[in-house]
């Protein structure tokens, strides 16, 4: 029994946050509903990412109607590697990664071919909402395909690593790293298996892992450590967040962050609703973080400060775990 | 720059507060809604359970006479005004008698005509009533009556009662009861002998009373009634003595001198105005039965309440007609399916598709039941998932694959319901009452999901679902909650205030314990 379930008193004294208390005093609190379509498309994310001199991977082009499938081979003929997704889509749904040609197909990082008419097909059916929330129209967003940083490449077996970090109130809370595994088939998505590596706020080192809510420190596929990795660029990283939760004005957001080799860290996706497994990546609740912000009456509007007081948050973090 | 609200300690109090009004707002509802439904049991008699029984009683008035062989009219006088008993029907059978009934203060008059009557005529009055605890009183006004002129030596006799019985009373139920006293005693002095010698018993013993009372001007009357006691076949009509004390009636018996309307005393009329009268014929005579009952407690409150201004009742479904009433019947029962859902979401945590899918799913199970439902809809999920996955690999768009599926959804139904046919099995035959739609739904939802997050999360969700539906069937289908629903719909607001109270619920659920463990066991 005490395998299987937590004691909620202990997971409150961790202050481990669940989905109802998210829900209640996270995401209705700090989240106007007016705010959910700045995140919900992309399109939109984008495009404020962009006035807000947030780097994001380059748009090639938008199709917005059926008919447009059609022209799909005269716009992607300049393009070898790309990816499509859903304007509306969520939790990394729907998207489809092409990493190059073979005669008159596509190929898939796992190999696979994919024809045109497959492609089309696909474009169409995020056209009619297969993707989005609640099945309304969506658009088709064809991107750049980000090349990756090759500090994870001897980590992972396949697929597209990602850095979640968590913001709350301008301050960044939270984060982890995403590694797909063979499991999860190369998504970056903890309910399909892929492991969950939390990062120390401070110095950006990453932490063990999480695997399926268990504590592991070392990937499955390579059997390479997980942890004490320092991620690169992660002032930078979080100076992105800051500027994303500034920019949309949601008080709870999850900002998605690619590394790209050449470019740096990418904005891929923002969240209005992040969900908790950063919490057992980082073996850590989210509360003591949040209860310290929540106390102060405001929070200081340079980045700079934001940055200290991160640091500061960890030893909240450090305090709380060891009490 | 659009700013995170920069008030959160001011904002924690806000979601106090909030808390608070949420926990007001469930109790207040939660409140007015067991108040209302306690009130019914308690005053209205509503029972808490189905099928509970109360005796009913039949009271058959046969009159007969002998026509003239020219026109007939029979006045009869019917009950109007019941206490302890509330009427729940009548009946006037007189194949060929016109009837018209006249409402009086006190009293309605059943007259029958007809053309020609000629020979022995029947004529038939069945009353059904039931107990009752509801309050009705008479409400006439009577005159104050002169005192009449006494014969000696009765006029002295009663002249000397009437002072005895005023030297040991204060009002008029006072003077009422010692009057009866004395009149009724054992060993009566040589007055209430005088009196008592000139009269025979019966009718005359209760009007000699009035009159008597008229000598200190207290206005009396004999209520007529027939005891409910026993079925027999010949009942006769029994006296009571009212007297008025300027407010109300008071109710006595003229001999035991007890005051109120006996149990199982049915009032039938009052006032010395005849039972029946008859133009055209002769020998008129009523003759009353009683039979009685067993019905169902909720039928009879029912019935009784429908004549009566119960505000409460008239309300509450069982007010509506039959056919809205078994609509009703099931749409009172959607709300425990939903909490069924709120419970087993938020607290518990187990994933469905959708969130109102499995109340659907449920409803459909009542016509089913849970095993050939659980079974048919399986079946068809599931044949319905492998011709989705060869769809997908035509291409088809989004609304023509669901339309597509919808034909298919139908088509499997089809087929299941001709075998289970070729079987005999008659239930399977039900699942046409299955809602299509939602199949096609389930099978387009469980497919994507199977795509995106692997068989083992559709199978997840889909088997989440299907429990959920099945606990909100068995809820939904109980026939208690049915009944308490549908009796009860104050209850309604009972289950407002738990969704409300549910719906502050931040702590944790089930599942979270589970998933979260690795927080916990690593200390």
């Amino acid at each position: 029994m005490f395998n299987l379930f937590a004691r909620p008193s202990l997971l409150k004294k961790n202050g481990v946050i669940g989905i109802n208390r998210r829900n209640a005093e996270l995401i209705m609190r700090y989240n106007p509903r007016h705010l959910y379509p700045l995140v919900d498309d992309k399109l939109i994310t984008k495009q404020l990412a962009l006035d807000a001199g947030i780097a994001v991977p380059e748009l090639y082009s938008v199709i917005k109607f059926q008919r447009e499938t059609r022209h799909l081979s005269t716009l992607l003929a300049a393009h070898d590697e790309f990816v499509i997704k859903p304007s509306k889509g969520s939790g990394g749904n729907g998207i489809l990664v092409i990493a190059g040609r073979f005669g008159d197909h596509f190929r898939k990082p796992s190999g696979d071919l994919i024809s045109l008419g497959e492609v089309e097909h696909y474009v169409s059916n995020i056209l009619s909402g297969m993707y989005s929330l609640g099945g309304v129209a969506d658009k088709a967003i064809i991107e750049y395909r980000v090349k990756f940083d090759p500090f994870f490449q001897d980590i992972i077996f396949q697929g597209v690593p990602d850095i979640r970090v968590i913001v709350f109130r301008g301050v960044p809370v939270a984060a982890m790293v995403r590694l797909p595994t063979r499991e999860s088939d190369g998504k970056a998505n903890l309910h399909q298996g892929a492991q969950g590596v939390g990062i120390d706020m401070s110095t950006g080192e990453s932490r063990g892992g999480v695997l399926h809510n268990r504590y592991c420190t070392s990937h499955p596929d390579t059997r390479m450590t997980t942890s004490g990795l320092k991620i690169p660029h992660w002032d930078t990283i979080l100076q992105m967040a800051i500027a994303c939760a500034d920019t949309v004005g949601l008080g709870y957001l999850g900002v998605d962050i690619v590394m790209d080799r050449d470019l740096g860290p990418l904005l891929l996706e923002l969240n209005a609703r992040p969900g908790l497994n950063v919490q057992i990546a980082n073996q850590t609740g989210l509360q003591g973080a949040i209860q310290a912000l929540e106390a102060r009456a405001s929070i200081p509007a340079s980045a700079d400060e934001r940055l200290q007081l991160v640091r500061s948050l960890t030893d909240i973090h450090l305090t709380e775990t060891t009490a | 720059m659009p700013l995170i609200s920069d008030d959160a300690p001011r904002g924690k109090q806000l979601i106090a507060v909030k808390d608070i009004s949420v926990k007001i707002w469930g109790f207040l509802l939660i409140g007015i809604g067991l108040t209302i439904g306690g009130y019914k049991v308690a005053f209205l008699g509503l029972p808490i359970s189905p099928n509970q029984q109360t005796k009913t009683w039949t009271v058959q008035a046969k009159v007969n006479f002998k026509g003239n062989g020219g026109p007939a009219i029979v006045d009869f006088t019917v009950p109007k005004i019941t206490p302890g008993f509330s009427v729940l029907d009548e009946d006037f059978i007189s194949s060929k008698y016109g009837l018209a009934l006249q409402e009086q203060r006190e009293s309605r008059v059943a007259q029958w005509a007809v053309r020609r009557a000629r020979g022995e005529q029947l004529l038939y009055y069945r009353l059904f009533v039931a107990p009752s605890t509801k309050q009705v009183a008479w409400q006439e006004k009577p005159d104050f009556p002169f005192p009449p002129d006494f014969e000696e030596p009765y006029a002295s006799a009663i002249r000397a009662i009437i002072d005895d019985v005023r030297k040991e009373s204060a009002d008029v139920a006072t003077y009422t009861r010692e009057l009866l006293q004395q009149l009724n005693a054992e060993q009566p002095n040589e007055n209430v002998a005088l009196v008592r010698s000139d009269i025979n018993a019966g009718k005359a013993w209760t009007l000699t009373i009035i009159d008597i009372l008229k000598g200190v001007r207290i206005p009396g009357r004999v209520l007529w009634g027939i005891p409910l006691t026993e079925a027999t076949n010949d009942v006769k009509l029994r006296q009571l003595l009212q007297v008025h004390n300027g407010d109300r009636w008071l109710t006595f018996d003229p001999y035991s001198g007890a005051e109120g309307i006996p149990n199982n005393f049915l009032a039938w009329k009052t006032g010395n105005d005849p039972l029946i009268e008859l133009t055209g014929g002769d020998r008129a005579e009523v003759r009353f039965s009683v039979t009685s009952s067993y019905r169902d407690l909720i039928e009879v409150t029912r019935l009784g309440a429908e004549p009566l201004d119960s505000a409460l009742l008239s309300m509450s479904p069982i007010a509506l007609p039959v056919p809205n009433q078994n609509v009703y019947r099931l749409l009172l029962m959607l709300p425990i399916g939903a909490l069924v859902v709120v419970i087993f979401r938020t607290f518990i945590g187990v994933q469905t598709f959708g969130t109102f899918m499995p109340i659907l799913m449920a409803l459909a199970f009542r016509e089913t039941q849970l095993f050939w439902g659980l079974l048919s809809f399986s079946a068809i999920v599931m044949i319905g998932l492998f011709i989705r996955f060869y769809l997908e690999r035509l291409m088809l768009l989004l609304v023509p694959r669901l339309t597509a599926i919808l034909i298919i959804v139908l088509i499997l139904m089809l087929m299941l319901s001709l075998i289970s046919n070729q079987m005999g099995a008659e239930r399977v035959l039900s699942v046409a009452l299955f809602p299509m739609v939602i199949l096609a739904m389930t099978i387009e939802r469980m497919s994507i999901t199977w795509e995106e997050h692997g068989a083992r999360e559709a199978l997840y969700q889909g088997s989440g679902s299907l429990l959920v539906a099945s606990i909100g069937y068995l809820l939904m289908s109980s026939e208690q909650l049915t009944y308490v629903m549908f009796v009860f719909p104050e209850m309604l607001l009972v289950l407002l205030g738990l969704s409300l109270w549910m719906g502050r619920y931040t702590g944790y659920r089930l599942t979270e314990l589970h998933r979260f463990r690795s927080l916990v066991s690593r200390e």
